[in-house]
């Protein structure tokens, strides 16, 4: 079976920088932590962390009334960052809703937000007669996608990967093979989150979230560096217009990139801990797939959170298939972990570098923790033109994503 | 309460719900067609008018005779004097 080849024509970025991709990259090649202290945070029993990196600056009623009224901000962020992703692209209304346009994107949970009050009302009384009728519509596992389907008239297919950390890229690379099989011609595909003192507190509680840098927010969190403590839990939602070759061409749009290659896979080993092992054979996979060799990738961007094992795990697996040589970076000690929007948002991140030829260091990273392999690690913006790139997403539960982007040629 | 603070309430708890333009609270504005409501708006108003007026509205049968806010108007009246006289 002859695969089609996949190629990215848009972008859409809201994160802790605020919207736009040039917002993002601006924030990130300035070197300036969007992670701030929330005092809030200290009502809740037992959280230690007081750090987050949330979105701002974004108006969410830019978007319809009826269409916003079963969003959470998680779906605020995703429909924001489609819209301009296929203002980009320069999507017709008619591609948006011809059924050759499908979308794929995730999110970690339904809005726990929304759940927390649903829950809240309902335990005063056991009562669901408060219930507005678009609650539920704002918890669903596909909210996301459902949303911004609904919102911006999306009639082709419709998946929701739910992976935790490893969503936004699984839903790009889910998107990807979509196209490749030629079932259809353009995907969304990304991944949104929301900030809520849950999500920190589910590292928290397993002592994987940064608390030792609560009064000086903009020092954490630290990716491969020996003082780091833990995630920063961020939000926002990264969101990429990808579609096959052949329909780029026919409309006759600038190409940012093409998708060479995409690997997935389940680690049985810990549905928390990760594996040396496992990250090793997801980035072969994807290398494979890609078709392409350990030496022809000119830049990495890691998932490294800045907790302990998973830091030392992933540079462990980068050097036994890429040695000291290539360029590593986390874009975490910048923003935090967006969770389901890192691996989409980080990937546009990485494409803006290659666009730009300009490398984003890691932010904090002053003393590599001795543990960690030896690797390139960025420290400072690196002037370098880069052909080839490869995202990792690493997610609890035991699910590997890793997916090799490549400069766009013609032969 | 005066018919006028009833008035007053309904188009306050709606316009803040339904993001509506005051001025468009008149009488003979029709929920549907003129404010734009639709199914689950209305299942929304319901609600919020319970919570704004504290009564139980939702089993009676004359909700879904409602077309205008001048009707709504009329509903919510008619329902307060009826508890006040119980």
């Amino acid at each position: 079976m002859q695969l089609k080849r996949v190629v990215i024509t848009g972008c859409g970025s809201v994160s802790p920088y605020g919207r736009g991709v040039d917002t993002l990259m601006e924030g990130l090649l300035a070197g300036r932590s969007a992670v701030q202290n929330f005092p809030d945070l200290a009502a809740i029993g037992g959280l230690r962390t007081r750090v987050a990196a949330k979105v701002s600056g974004i108006n969410p009623k830019e978007i319809p009334r009826k269409d916003r009224r079963s969003m959470s901000a998680m779906s605020i962020f995703a429909t924001m960052a489609s819209q301009d992703a296929l203002a980009q692209s320069g999507v017709t209304t008619e591609q948006l809703t011809s059924g050759r346009l499908g979308i794929s994107l995730g999110s970690t949970v339904g809005s726990t937000k929304t759940t927390e009050e649903l829950f809240r009302d309902f335990f005063t009384d056991s009562s669901l007669e408060r219930m507005k009728s678009t609650i539920f519509f704002q918890i669903m596992n596909h909210s996301c996608a459902s949303n911004v389907a609904q919102a911006l008239g999306i009639s082709g297919r419709l998946l929701a990967p739910s992976a935790a950390c490893s969503t936004g890229c699984q839903a790009i690379g889910y998107g990807y093979e979509l196209i490749a099989m030629g079932k259809q011609d353009m995907m969304l595909c990304g991944g949104a989150d929301e900030f809520h003192p849950l999500t920190a507190a589910t590292f928290d509680n397993i002592n994987a979230a940064s608390v030792g840098f609560n009064d000086s927010p903009s020092c954490t969190p630290r990716p491969f560096d020996r003082a780091r403590d833990g995630v920063v839990c961020a939000e926002g939602a990264g969101v990429v217009l990808i579609e096959s070759l052949d329909s780029a061409i026919e409309r006759g749009v600038p190409i940012l990139a093409e998708i060479g290659g995409f690997a997935t896979l389940s680690d049985p080993r810990s549905i928390a801990n990760p594996n040396v092992e496992a990250m090793e054979r997801c980035m072969r996979l994807a290398l494979e797939d890609a078709d392409l060799g350990a030496d022809e990738i000119d830049y990495i961007n890691a998932h490294a959170t800045a907790t302990e094992q998973g830091d030392i795990a992933e540079s462990e697996a980068i050097s036994r298939i890429f040695g000291e040589l290539v360029p590593v970076s986390s874009l975490k000690g910048h923003m935090g972990h967006t969770m389901a929007a890192s691996g989409s948002l980080e990937l546009i991140a990485s494409l803006e570098m290659m666009s730009r030829g300009r490398l984003v260091p890691t932010l904090n990273l002053e003393e590599v923790d001795p543990a960690c392999s030896t690797l390139n690690y960025l420290r400072l913006v690196q002037a370098t033109e880069i052909d080839t790139f490869v995202k990792n997403s690493f997610a609890f539960g035991g699910v590997n994503s890793s997916i090799v982007v490549r400069r766009f040629t013609h032969d | 309460m005066t018919e006028q603070q009833i008035i007053d309430l309904i188009n306050s708890s709606l316009v803040e719900e339904f993001e509506l333009d005051p001025a468009s609270m008149s009488p003979d504005a029709n929920i549907y067609e003129d404010l734009g409501l639709d199914s689950l708006d209305t299942v929304d108003m319901v609600i919020v008018l319970e919570g704004a007026f504290k009564f139980k509205i939702r089993e009676e049968e004359e909700i879904r005779e409602i077309r205008t806010l001048g009707d709504i108007y009329r509903f919510v009246n008619g329902k307060s004097h009826q508890i006040k006289r119980k």
